[in-house]
């Protein structure tokens, strides 16, 4: 099977170099032949790269030790869902995955998009071969070719590192490389624009829709990543601003950005030159997100091995920024725009200072990821920021960004009267203040904390009365039901009310983060029989009692696992389990270093987090790490609700004229009087 | 004033406050990576560079683990091929620890010539590799 995938890889490349020349000659010439080809190339790709993926899957499935990626990253013991999932576990594997991603990803768009952007799409398909054969040509020539074979065949695998054996890995990584690597369509389509000067607003239609979907899949992706870290790796939290969980905000921000200025150009035909460059920068992003993570630049405890394919992604990085930079700059005389910002305290300004904000916190953040290469550059000496540099510059702007995430919606497009502002801010500034001071009052001290939940209540004001005056409007209009107008409003405005959704999870996961303002941590050394207490913030305090050691063989590791009993205030609420793993092979010998599995007892208020962190040899005496983490429950739920809102936004349906249609209600229902 | 000209005095504001924020979150929780070779030549030249916070990212010399589970204190020696610290660690060592890592370790020098760490991260060759077999 290793000869077919490796045809199938070389027959990609080929493949995938006509697509781009065809593609973009085609488009430049107006041939409509190359067009085609490269169309078909496209596809001819993708169905070559499907066959390499399934040479690899039915390698890992056979247990064919003698190709070095199986025996890397399984074993015969490995249970079956992560056979499956070593597919992207390692390097070269996870190549393979990304172009056929990219190539499945490019023939639905050359597929879907309609009819009417059809001069756009040679250029598409260029743009996708380009990126997918760099891609293959990646793992052929940097030495990272999942088929590569082994001079002799091994009896057992290494199998999965442990960590990697949670179900959460299994979503997580595919789901993060769908939402990286389906920017590329997005950014295909902005250089099919630029290079087709087609640089109307129609084509902002079919780029919207691309951003939005890899925005949804990033979003769910970093959730995912989060929840793993947090049950998975023990240290207690789900953030750590480590730099390979910066690379997948970053471009996560700046799309972010994008989704939010696109709707200035839509409605008033600005921000042009702006919006194609956050486009072309979130791509950018991307890559350099797989650069860091694929060639150990900066020290991360996440990245891949260091090797040489992280040139090829410099190598890449450059080309590509360098070649945007110029075709964009060409362009920038077809990108005038249409209209002036008309008064400060309208819908375009608070976009505006949105934009500005979402591209300070992306900056930052790239900035303190680098900036242990740059001081070195500099100084001569490397200095690192951690966690404490990216709060203390984020949290700022993170809650002004929430204070305009309310504002925003509240303020008429053009200019806003004081009258309007009076009606629009009154109850949704009450709700905000009142917020804060019943939990100034209840004993809440922390500055950030209670601005975080203030601005948080002020914004789920804003919704919920968007929400009740359109449902009111409708009620009154067409004598519908409250529950039948709200759905029916929803359903006809997708993209706003969805917004809006997306808002409200947004302003759950803000109160979620500054739940963790509130994290308590102790740390105990316990006999069998002996207990540690450790006091909530909410005022109760819990007690652990260490009921004792068990040690057992499970599948593929030998289990070392510690019972705990838990009361609060005296009340017992039953018991917790924490492990320390030791995972072997077929042979039981030991592979990989001990893991921990964290014991969680969750409710919506917080989660006891119980780390075992060893046991005394040839005791039961062990010592654990006992954490609070409040109001975690609710990252996970806010994630939730923001990935809704986005399906909503992107559902489709409705006709190009409906769509017209709604969007001049929304301004009308926005501005001064429907 | 024009919109546009209030628009750039906001858009200054904003950028201002980024930047002031970088620079003094940069100033205040930026901490040097060395090397112990790194550590011993700023020694060398300015003698009070001790009990500064910085992280040192260094290998764990085989054979000098000690660990008590009951105190909860981890004893090693990190080097760099010439240079070598002693440090000591009150906590829970990340799993990956072991007597061959690769760490970072973060905390202070004191007078006493050991590091004092206040953190330790291990990094194996790769999270998502596996371990060389011998």
């Amino acid at each position: 099977m290793t000869l077919l995938g490796n045809l199938a890889l070389w027959l990609a490349l080929l493949v995938g170099i006509w697509g781009a020349l065809a593609g973009f000659v085609g488009g430049l010439k107006d041939r409509p032949d190359l067009a085609r080809s490269a169309r078909h190339a496209v596809f001819a790709m993708c169905a070559a790269l499907l066959v390499a993926v399934v040479s690899l899957e039915w390698a890992l499935f056979q247990h064919d030790f003698n190709v070095e990626y199986v025996a890397a990253y399984t074993s015969r013991n490995l249970p079956v869902f992560y056979t499956w999932s070593a597919l992207y576990a390692g390097q070269k594997g996870s190549l393979l995955f990304w172009a056929t991603v990219l190539s499945v990803f490019g023939s639905l768009a050359l597929v879907l998009t309609p009819r009417h952007h059809r001069a756009l799409l040679p250029h598409v398909a260029g743009v996708v071969s380009l990126v997918a054969a760099f891609f293959i040509s990646v793992m052929l020539f940097g030495q990272a070719n999942p088929f590569q074979r082994l001079p002799y065949t091994p009896l057992d695998g290494n199998g999965l590192n442990p960590q990697l054996q949670n179900p959460g890995m299994v979503f997580h990584p595919p789901m993060l490389y769908l939402g990286y690597i389906s920017i590329t369509i997005p950014f295909a389509f902005a250089i099919a624009a630029l290079l087709s000067k087609r640089l109307d607003t129609d084509w902002l239609v079919a780029i919207r829709k691309w951003t939005l979907l890899s925005w949804l899949f990033l979003s769910i992706g970093i959730c995912l990543g989060m929840w793993w870290a947090y049950v998975e790796l023990g240290w207690g939290g789900y953030w750590a601003w480590d730099p390979v969980e910066n690379a997948s905000l970053l471009p996560w921000l700046t799309m972010t950005a994008f989704l939010h200025s696109v709707m200035i150009q839509e409605k008033r035909g600005m921000l042009k030159k702006w919006n194609l460059a956050l486009i072309i920068g979130s791509w950018l992003l991307s890559i350099f997100g797989t650069f860091i993570t694929r060639s150990g630049v900066i020290s991360s405890v996440h990245s891949f091995t260091q090797s040489s394919v992280g040139y090829f992604f410099l190598a890449f990085l450059i080309v590509m920024g360098t070649a945007s930079f110029v075709l964009y700059t060409n362009r920038l005389p077809l990108l005038s725009a249409e209209a002036q910002l008309e008064s400060m305290v309208s819908r375009e300004a608070s976009f505006l200072f949105n934009n500005l904000l979402f591209i300070g916190i992306a900056f930052s953040v790239l900035w303190g990821t680098l900036f242990p290469i740059l001081s070195e550059l500099v100084q001569g000496t490397k200095v690192t920021v951690g966690p404490p540099f990216f709060n203390q510059v984020n949290i700022p702007l993170g809650l002004a960004l929430l204070a305009l995430t309310g504002i925003g919606p509240l303020i008429a497009w053009r200019r806003a009267s004081v009258p309007n502002l009076q009606r629009q801010f009154a109850v949704p500034g009450t709700v905000g203040v009142f917020t804060a001071l019943i939990l100034l009052v209840a004993g809440m001290r922390d500055f950030y904390a209670l601005m975080a939940i203030g601005l948080g209540g002020f914004v789920v004001g804003t919704v919920v009365q968007e929400f009740a005056r359109g449902a009111r409007a409708r009620h009154r209009q067409y004598g519908e039901g409250y529950a039948l107008a709200l759905g029916r409003l929803i359903a006809r405005n997708r993209r706003r009310y969805g917004g809006y959704i997306v808002h409200t999870g947004i302003v759950i996961l803000f109160v979620a983060f500054a739940g963790m303002a509130f994290k308590t941590e102790t740390e105990a050394s316990l006999r069998p029989g002996e207990s540690a207490s450790i006091r909530s913030p909410y005022g109760w305090t819990y007690r652990l009692t260490h009921l004792g050691i068990s040690q057992y063989d499970a599948l593929n590791r030998q289990v070392t696992a510690a019972t705990l009993e838990v009361s609060r205030d005296d009340k017992r609420l039953g018991v917790l389990t924490t492990e320390k793993r030791q995972h072997v092979d077929a042979f039981g010998r030991p592979t990989f270093q001990p893991s921990t599995e964290v014991g969680i007892r969750s409710d919506l208020r917080e989660d006891l987090y119980v780390v075992l962190g060893g046991v005394v040899n040839g005791t039961e005496q062990a010592v654990f790490r006992f954490t609070i983490n409040p109001l975690v429950w609710w990252v996970w739920y806010g994630g939730m609700i923001v990935a809704l809102g986005g399906l909503i936004v992107m559902w489709p349906g409705g006709s190009p004229a409906a769509k017209r249609a709604q969007a001049g209600y929304a301004v009308r229902l926005v501005g001064e009087k429907p | 004033m024009n919109a546009g000209t209030k628009f750039a005095i906001g858009a200054v504001l904003i950028v201002g406050s980024v930047g002031y924020l970088m620079a003094s979150g940069v100033k205040q929780t930026g901490q040097y990576f060395l090397t112990p070779t790194e550590l011993t030549q700023k020694i060398a030249v300015d003698p009070s560079f001790y009990d500064v916070g910085m992280k040192v990212g260094a290998r764990v010399v085989p054979g000098t683990v000690s660990k008590d589970v009951a105190t909860q204190t981890l004893r090693f020696q990190v080097t760099d091929g010439s240079a070598r610290y002693p440090v000591v660690f009150h906590g829970l060592p990340p799993d990956t620890f072991n007597d061959s890592v690769e760490v970072v370790v973060e905390g202070r020098l004191k007078r006493d010539g050991v590091i004092h760490a206040t953190n330790v991260l291990a990094k194996c060759g790769s999270r998502y590799e596996a371990v060389p077999k011998a």
